[in-house]
């Protein structure tokens, strides 16, 4: 196989070499346990708490708002459950849109077993959800609107500053999963009006298995995790040292020179949408053009189906991703396809390629090459595009 | 996940196209599921298939399924095709995962689509041949979580 091509920075990154070497001394110098009192135990707290002032001033926020967790899911979980469990005596309504990960929407349908209620927006051709149909489902007992930052397949940006404004006029609880956003693009929870946040450190060359929650001072959040003291008591458990300091200088990466990446990002992006829509026929940019994450890449190849793509790319060491529903383990295409309008058949050629700062235009010229000779023998296979294709010819003699 | 037998029916499928002027073609599946194959046949005066060739919109299994499915009815009479069940399909392909194993059904369903077409075509009746479905998911219940 020729050498590894990867596109799939949204999925996971490659943890940044200065990170691993950031965290091998909490293994085995710093092993210390962060709560313990002697000098081991502090170095590691120390660690900790450098961590958490780092993150705090990248959102703008204080350090004592930040929580560590497991990563986006158990951040997306918490706030969901912790929020509603304390909150539930002033109302049990809460607003979400149909293209959540399944983080928010299968905790919504936790909840909604528990007598919630949750209203599920639509979203437009774009993916970005309709404002007013946001005002529209505001109710007096809506505690809630959890509304992700940046989409993870589609990589479309939601009006963030519009919904955070609108839910502090009415009083309501504003959470963002910006797990596919946070180290990628500036986020600042004042400016915006968020009131929690989900974030994962391996979206951003961290470590796998550690992220955090950032929770505005003063909302009520109830324990997730029940034990010991860590995190103000909110989320129990020895502190995963080692990830937590990995993190933080993922972090640290991240936001030194986050907006030439972004731009340099945005660069290759645009350079690979166009010449996939100009020497592909039949495919389709899902997503907003331009508001969207700057290493997002999103196509659908009409009458081809998105795993056999992802084989053959696999073939030339390219390293992809598909929302057809052989990549998602049920006959069902991605639920965020279907909600963007995207008929079934459709959906299932689909083809997402997630970029890092590190691709070249070499690499994403190989891989325009290799998409089209893909593309092109699996349409030769497909019986959808013989139809068409004589559909074609038999409209062509009647004209 | 795949075997290497999958890998080679996928990279390298065997009689892929067409047949013009087939005895008898056969379309199953549907695009909502993301699987549709299509077989052509080309049958002679002693009821062997001289000729079997697919068309498949469908992951890497189903164009594998679909692959190796011609080559175990290629050269066999219309009786001895009938044999050539989902189950054979995927033993000679050395197994498919779990989730996969819809596509050989769709295979098989596929050769059956094919001979009842010629069956009706010629007016003849092949024995243990029923009526295709239009839809083979149509009976598959929704996925719960």
């Amino acid at each position: 196989m020729s050498q590894t091509i990867y596109l799939d920075n949204a999925a996971t990154t490659q943890t940044a070499p200065q990170v691993v070497e950031a965290m091998l001394p909490y293994f085995s110098e710093h092993y210390g346990n962060a709560s313990s009192i002697y000098h081991l135990g502090a170095e590691s707290k120390e660690a900790v708490t450098r961590v958490r002032d780092c993150i705090g001033a990248s959102l703008n926020a204080q350090p004592e708002e930040i929580y560590f967790t497991s990563g986006g899911t158990e951040a997306d979980n918490w706030a969901l459950i912790g929020a509603a469990e304390a909150y539930g005596a002033k109302g049990k309504h809460m607003i979400t849109s149909g293209i959540e990960h399944h983080g928010v929407l299968h905790t919504c349908r936790y909840l909604e077993q528990r007598g919630y209620e949750v209203t599920c927006l639509p979203v437009k051709e774009d993916g970005r959800i309709d404002l007013e149909a946001l005002k529209q489902a505001i109710r007096p007992d809506t505690i809630l609107i959890s509304v992700m930052f940046a989409n993870n397949e589609i990589g479309t940006l939601q009006p963030i500053e519009e919904i955070g404004r609108l839910a502090k006029e009415r009083g309501i609880l504003f959470h963002t999963d910006a797990v596919q956003a946070y180290g990628h693009i500036p986020i600042d929870v004042q400016a915006l009006s968020i009131d929690m946040l989900s974030a994962s450190g391996h979206k951003f060359h961290g470590p796998k298995g550690i992220g955090f929650l950032y929770i505005r001072k003063g909302i009520k959040v109830r324990s997730f995790l029940h034990g010991g003291a860590q995190e103000r008591g909110r989320r129990a458990g020895t502190e995963n040292v080692p990830a937590i300091v990995g993190m933080g200088a993922a972090v640290q990466m991240a936001f030194n020179g986050l907006l030439e990446r972004a731009e340099k990002e945005r660069h290759l992006r645009d350079y690979l949408i166009q010449r996939i829509e100009k020497e592909i026929p039949y495919c389709r940019l899902n997503g907003h053009r331009t508001r969207r994450l700057p290493g997002n890449i999103h196509f659908c190849f009409r009458f081809i189906e998105g795993e056999s793509l992802l084989m053959l790319l696999d073939r030339k060491g390219i390293c992809a991703s598909s929302g057809s529903a052989c990549t998602s383990g049920s006959l069902d295409p991605s639920h965020v396809l279907l909600a963007i309008g995207l008929p079934h058949e459709i959906a299932h050629g689909s083809l997402r390629l997630t970029l890092s700062e590190e691709n070249t235009i070499e690499e994403l010229d190989e891989t325009v090459e290799a998409i089209k000779e893909a593309v092109e023998k699996l349409r030769q296979m497909s019986p959808l595009y013989e139809d068409f294709i004589k559909q074609e010819k038999n409209g062509q003699k009647e004209e | 996940m795949y075997s290497e037998k999958v890998m080679d029916h996928f990279t390298n499928p065997r009689n892929m196209g067409e047949i013009e002027n087939p005895s008898g073609v056969g379309t199953v599946g549907n695009a909502k599921c993301g699987d549709i194959m299509r077989i052509y046949l080309d049958i002679d005066e002693n009821h062997v298939i001289r000729e079997c060739r697919f068309k498949t919109f469908g992951c890497g299994a189903a164009v594998a399924t679909s692959s190796m499915a011609t080559e175990l009815v290629k050269g066999k009479t219309i009786e001895e095709a009938m044999e050539v069940t989902n189950q054979a399909v995927m033993e000679a392909l050395d197994g498919l995962p779990p989730v996969k194993v819809h596509c050989s059904l769709l295979a098989e369903e596929a050769i059956h689509a094919a001979l009842w077409d010629y069956a009706q075509k010629n007016g003849i009746e092949i024995k243990g041949l029923k009526e295709p479905k239009k839809d083979i998911h149509e009976d598959e219940e929704e996925e719960t979580y």
